[in-house]
């Protein structure tokens, strides 16, 4: 490979890093935006409707002025670390998306088969995006510790509990699928899923497809479990930030909420396929991003409608209910595969049999 | 050339920050450079197609091992002057230990196995070869009594654990949050007729 081919190449990732990256960065703006709009529409009120038409341009105003204001360190922090952590907390929610497939194109006929549209086709995408989105702790740890002021300390070690505690539940879910679909790769898994609605996963793993969207909503630490960043601790573990670094760990957040939509769609609710085959005409990008827009409207629904949970109910939930129930069934669902006789039943989802 | 540089970059990175983990004086600082070897581990992994292998040792050990380490640094107080006492009388033992090992190492790196031409020459695997699937055969066919055994321990150690931790304090009052969450808007609100 000469010098030049290889120029072309990471010319060519960058194109597609960026490709990413900035229809994340403005959909985060937007679903702030929309989350205004949501909830004041449940809460029978208008929402902002003032910059701009509909106040569409609200999210430009508030971004000018994070940015515009100072950045203030406390003189006890940790320097180093405080100045870190958004960064350490931002960075895993954005190239967890480095493996995602957006769908499939062959670019109007011109590639001769289908490709795969992510940047890295990775062999062990599911497990990639667990060992990255584990990842984000560490910039709500740090966050937490280098501030060297109470209520960050305490949000800190609350959200790194509830994270521990629910990635063990939503790694567990996880496994199910990977039993069905015989992959580790998310393109492989979203195939699997291939003909219609009711060869999604949404079917046979009902209730994986529940635990893995509300420990993800624990993973984000929205709504119902933010009670890691509540008024009583004054906003949690960033209660020290102001300016841009405030905003990057705003935008952390809403980043690993798309990315958990955009999963939860891959992996239980056929990806790019459309639930019925006849509509496959319409671009399956449209299909999956239609998906996870709804899931994102769900977490704002949630945020909408339940209350917050207490600490000891929050626990009480991942590991007394959520861990026995994945463990459960990915019992069942061995029982299935390897039972002659019930095998016959979940045939019809088994990609590698 | 350009695995030689990878590894360069990967292996080189892991060695300073080793020596980061011992030289800091933050005991936060020695975690994250602790975190920063994992990944470039993790890296080397990578480059000799073991890609599953990679993924788990970022999976478990940054994601989960490193996080309880970091957890119980924080609540320490740690004091430097302490750890300064006594640094002379083990320094003789210490330095020893250092030198026999650097020896051994450099020794190792000169027998011609760990050349770098070695490494760049090393035959990839197949395109379609997948890493975790020769692995998950190997284990339970090959190795499956001592992955087994190595199951039991954990378990053991799991139990262990819930054991040690476990107890009922009589003179506490506990919540029954099983009967908090069954409550329906029947056992609170009473409408009463004014």
């Amino acid at each position: 490979m000469s010098a030049m081919d290889m120029a072309i190449q990471a010319g060519i990732w960058a194109l597609e890093i960026l490709a990413i990256a900035a229809p994340v960065a403005l959909s985060v703006a937007y679903i702030t935006y929309m989350e205004r709009r949501i909830i004041g529409w449940v809460q029978v009120r208008q929402g902002c409707n003032r910059v701009g038409p509909a106040g569409l341009l609200q999210p430009l105003a508030d971004g000018l002025k994070l940015f515009l204001k100072e950045t203030i360190i406390p003189t006890q922090a940790n320097r180093v670390l405080f100045v870190a952590a958004p960064l350490l907390s931002l960075v895993p929610a954005l190239i967890a998306f480095a493996v995602v497939p957006f769908g499939e194109t062959s670019l109007f006929g011109i590639w001769g088969h289908p490709h795969v549209m992510a940047v890295s086709n990775l062999n062990v995408g599911l497990l990639y995006v667990m060992a990255i989105s584990s990842l984000s702790i560490y910039g709500v740890l740090m966050a937490g510790w280098s501030s060297n002021s109470k209520y960050p300390i305490v949000g800190a070690i609350r959200s790194t509990c509830q994270m521990i505690s629910y990635e063990i539940s939503m790694g567990f879910g996880l496994v199910t699928v990977m039993m069905l679909a015989g992959s580790l790769n998310l393109a492989d898994i979203v195939h699997a899923q291939a003909g219609g609605l009711l060869h999604w996963y949404m079917i046979p793993l009902f209730p994986m497809l529940l635990v893995f969207f509300i420990s993800g909503c624990a993973e984000t630490g929205r709504t119902p479990f933010d009670l890691t960043e509540t008024e009583e601790l004054v906003s949690g573990y960033y209660t020290e930030y102001s300016g841009m670094w405030f905003a990057t760990f705003s935008l952390a957040e809403y980043g690993a909420m798309i990315l958990i939509s955009l999963l939860t769609s891959i992996l239980f609710l056929g990806g790019w396929y459309a639930p019925i085959p006849a509509l496959d005409v319409i671009p399956g990008t449209v299909w999956l991003l239609g998906k996870t827009a709804f899931l994102i409207f769900v977490f704002i629904w949630f945020r909408a409608t339940f209350p917050r949970y207490r600490y000891d109910q929050m626990m009480r939930l991942g590991w007394k209910i959520f861990l026995p129930w994945t463990l459960g069934w990915i019992f069942v669902v061995g029982l299935f595969i390897y039972t002659p006789g019930l095998d016959g039943i979940i045939n019809f989802w088994l990609a590698w049999r | 050339m350009l695995e030689t540089l990878f590894f360069d970059l990967f292996a080189g990175l892991s060695i300073v920050a080793g020596i980061g983990v011992v030289v800091s004086r933050n005991t936060m600082h020695s975690v994250m450079f602790l975190i920063l070897c994992f990944f470039n581990a993790s890296g080397l992994f990578f480059m000799l197609d073991a890609e599953f292998l990679g993924i788990v040792l970022i999976l478990i050990y940054v994601g989960a091992v490193m996080v309880l380490f970091m957890f119980v640094i924080m609540m320490l107080e740690v004091n430097v002057a302490m750890l300064r006492e006594g640094f002379l009388q083990y320094l003789p033992l210490g330095g020893m230990i250092a030198v026999i090992l650097l020896v051994e190492f450099i020794a190792a790196a000169n027998s011609g196995v760990f050349t770098a031409d070695v490494h760049a020459t090393a035959a990839h695997l197949a395109q379609d070869v997948n890493n975790t699937k020769e692995i998950g055969k190997v284990l339970y066919t090959k190795y499956l009594l001592g992955f087994e055994v190595a199951a039991v321990i954990l378990l053991v150690a799991l139990i262990g654990a819930v054991v040690l931790v476990i107890r009922e304090r009589k003179d506490a009052k506990y919540q029954n949050i099983n009967a908090q969450v069954k409550v329906r808007r029947e056992d609170r609100v009473r409408k009463v007729r004014m």
